[in-house]
């Protein structure tokens, strides 16, 4: 299944979020990330939501999103022209194999040690959805600690 | 008439009065409770004309059935906690079926929000996913433009119903803010203009097709748009199955009407749709109750689909031709793009089909009373008063029945719930509209089963003397199920069987109780509303005309035949053209 970046402009108001996230999970859809944070205009949020699903339930997500009170514009960006990026901090041990090959990886990805501990390292990425999952492949192997991630956030190019 | 001026600096619960008064609310259905007292103290002595229901629930399905007959928006006043709660049912009954409902729930102080606090509950959070939108008032300054946006959204677009959940020190806090005339509400732009290409592309479907069919829902009741329908089927010999929703819509006398489609829809209306090769849905969302097995429903059929919801477009079946818009509109800007075909042979298979009737039943050898004919004959004494009718239904067989064998001719004339199917719905409603339309000869027709769940408004129907007719087609059944059951689940009866007789033994009762519980008739005396019980047709028809005739309201129950089916019936999942036409095939 195909996911779907959505990127959703709303009313920056208490229980708007709840009512969007409500309102997705409620129809039985999932989400796989979900990030919010204030526009150009601080009195309207952007919310980029990732979500699998075919067209033809994508198009429903939209169109129930689209008609909330709430709600100025959802757009699928998926098919059109769009620059996406995701953050993750990554948390790996190198006990077992030290700092060096992890390091090595990092940097052909370029990303950044951020945090340094007596057995640990702290690795801040930032990419594409694509780029992300094909780091995590490879940093897999090591002994990964903890992963946060920050969720997509996308802008068309248009 | 000079608008209603408030006076200056007033409190919330003053605005919450105010502001129903401006926004032409007539009457408002309210129970009282610790976290609304201040609501009600304003209504005190004002010219609100409040109605106590007694239980929430038929507060706000009276509310539902005084909006659906009118075109109003229904107002109701509840508190916090099991007030809110006992909303939930009622709300989404409203919304479902797009009816324009105002709700205001008390709620504890801002504080106290969060605390566990006695009768508090999220009752935004509770409501949100039937609602078509709700307010948690944090400030008494946000208030007036709240309640204003509140009946704004409710009757705009697709309507529904709006919550507006008020803390009680917000009711209590004083504001200068005025009341709101103009609303604008920056994210909500309702579609209302059909796009032109899209219109025109239904047109030219229209002049093209040979077996055009219209499917025309509640939508078309609430837009406003049923002359333009009866303008385009006659101008253009288009015939017209309606919803559940849409009864009304079109008068089911003209030689066009194929009546209702769906489950419990005629062969006319089903075979047309899997006949046609172009279906237009006016005002109607293709539900599964109409579709039948969706991979094989109107096969050889263009989909056309007029909707003011984007949403309901697409959703169930594929839509070649879709037209976001309201449908006055859509209609306006189409009839004159349309030009005149022959469509004689059309007409002529559905002339035949038409003679199969919307629904047939068999008459009994055993003599016993027939709900059929008890709908029947509802009809016929309703038209000899010469009075404008309205309908009332509660759900399940009842409801079917109703909806087959009473001859709708008038947009706002049946009221029913449709989508959500909420059993306790046809006593309230029937009282609400009764409220709003005091010229109407109101008819509730009811089940044993669904009657109980709201008997306690009948007090409502005595105090007002809203002369409601209130009829039960008692079977001693959980009627709808027990049709199933039989049909689908080898008659294995279920928590269906009412009556002591025949029940599984996991259901037995204690020996030396009477046959059915209660005596209705004796029920209904005791609420002080004048009561008889028919068992055969001619009883039926005499109680009949001297209730019709009384000014006060009545309760009529019919015993009828325990075994009698909705027909004909497309099974769950089957297609429509796979129709259940009697009891034996």
């Amino acid at each position: 299944m195909q996911k779907h970046i959505l990127n959703v402009l709303v009313e920056n108001r208490p229980g708007v979020l709840a009512r969007i996230v409500g309102l997705i999970t409620g129809r039985g859809y999932n989400i796989e990330t979900l990030n919010v944070g204030p526009s150009n205009d601080p009195t309207i949020s952007k919310m980029t939501i990732v979500i699998p699903g075919d067209e033809t339930v994508i198009a429903q997500v939209v169109a129930q999103l689209a008609k909330q009170i709430n709600v100025f514009r959802v757009d699928d960006v998926t098919a059109r022209p769009h620059i996406d990026r995701e953050a993750i901090l990554l948390k790996v041990s190198t006990r077992a194999t030290g700092r060096a090959p992890i390091i090595e990886v990092a940097m052909l990805f370029g990303a950044k040690v951020v945090g340094v501990q007596p057995d640990a390292l702290t690795i801040q990425m930032l990419g594409s959805q694509m780029q992300v999952e094909q780091f995590l492949t490879l940093v897999r192997p090591f002994d990964v600690l903890d992963i946060s991630r920050s969720g997509s956030v996308a802008m068309i190019q248009e | 008439m000079t608008p209603y001026q408030p006076p200056q600096g007033r409190t919330g619960a003053q605005c919450v009065v105010d502001g129903l008064l401006n926004n032409g609310c007539e009457v408002v259905f309210g129970y009282p409770g610790g976290q609304a007292i201040d609501m009600f103290d304003k209504l005190y002595g004002s010219p609100l004309r409040l109605v106590l229901p007694r239980h929430e629930q038929g507060g706000i399905h009276m509310a539902d059935g005084y909006a659906r007959a009118t075109g109003r928006v229904g107002c109701a006043i509840v508190t916090s906690g099991p007030g809110a709660t006992n909303t939930v049912t009622g709300l989404a009954t409203a919304m479902m079926d797009g009816v324009p409902l105002v709700v205001i729930a008390g709620q504890v102080s801002l504080g106290l929000i969060g605390t566990d606090a006695f009768q508090e509950a999220d009752n935004t959070g509770i409501t949100r996913s039937v609602t078509k939108h709700n307010y948690l008032v944090r400030s008494v300054d946000e208030l007036p433009r709240v309640i204003a946006e509140a009946f704004f959204i409710a009757s705009t677009g697709k309507p529904g119903p709006v919550l507006i959940d008020i803390p009680k020190n917000v009711q209590q806090a004083i504001t200068f803010q005025p009341d709101v005339q103009d609303v604008a509400i920056r994210a909500y732009h309702p579609t209302i203009q059909p796009p032109p290409a899209q219109v025109a592309r239904l047109a030219d479907a229209i002049n093209k097709a040979h077996r055009p069919v219209l499917y025309v829902g509640g939508g078309a009741v609430i837009s406003g748009s049923c002359p333009l329908v009866k303008a385009l089927a006659e101008g253009f010999d288009i015939p017209v199955c309606t919803t559940l929703m849409g009864l009304g819509a079109f008068p089911e006398t003209s030689p066009l009407a194929l009546w209702m489609v769906g489950m419990h829809g005629s062969v006319a209306a089903n075979n047309a749709i899997q006949q046609a090769d172009l279906v237009i849905g006016a005002g109607a969302r293709y539900d599964d109750r109409v579709t039948g097995r969706i991979a094989d429903f109107a096969q050889g059929a263009k989909i056309a689909h007029i909707d003011v919801d984007a949403s309901a477009i697409g959703k169930n079946v594929h839509t070649q031709i879709p037209v976001c818009g309201d449908l006055r509109q859509t209609l306006e800007m189409l009839l004159p793009q349309l030009v005149k075909a022959d469509r004689s042979d059309w007409l002529a298979q559905i002339a035949k089909w038409r003679e199969a009737k919307p629904a047939t039943y068999h008459p009994r050898e055993d003599g016993k009373l027939q709900p059929q004919a008890v709908i029947e004959a509802i009809d016929r004494s309703a038209r000899a008063t010469g009075r404008p009718v309205v309908l009332a239904t509660d759900v399940g067989q009842n409801q079917m029945w109703a909806a087959q064998f009473f001859r709708h001719t008038e947009p706002r004339g049946f009221i029913t719930s449709g989508g959500m199917g909420t059993m306790g719905f046809g006593v309230p409603s029937a009282i609400g509209a009764q409220l709003g339309r005091p010229d109407a000869l109101v008819v509730s027709v009811n089940g044993d089963g669904g009657f109980q769940m709201n008997i306690q408004e009948l007090v409502v129907a005595v105090e007002h003397r809203l002369p409601v007719k209130f009829i039960i087609l008692n079977n001693y059944r959980l009627g709808m199920v027990r049709q199933w059951q039989d049909l689908f689940y080898g008659g294995r009866h279920s928590a269906t069987i009412l009556s002591q007789d025949g029940r599984p033994d996991n259901e037995r009762i204690v020996a030396d109780e009477p046959r059915y519980l209660p005596d209705f008739v004796g029920v209904a005396q005791a609420y002080g509303l004048k009561a008889a019980r028919a068992t055969t047709l001619a009883e039926t028809e005499a109680i009949l005309a001297e209730a019709f005739a009384d000014p006060n309201p009545w309760v009529i129950e019919c015993i009828v035949a325990e075994d009698e089916n909705v027909l004909p019936m497309v099974a769950p999942g089957a297609a429509l053209s796979e129709m259940i036409l009697d009891r034996d095939n």
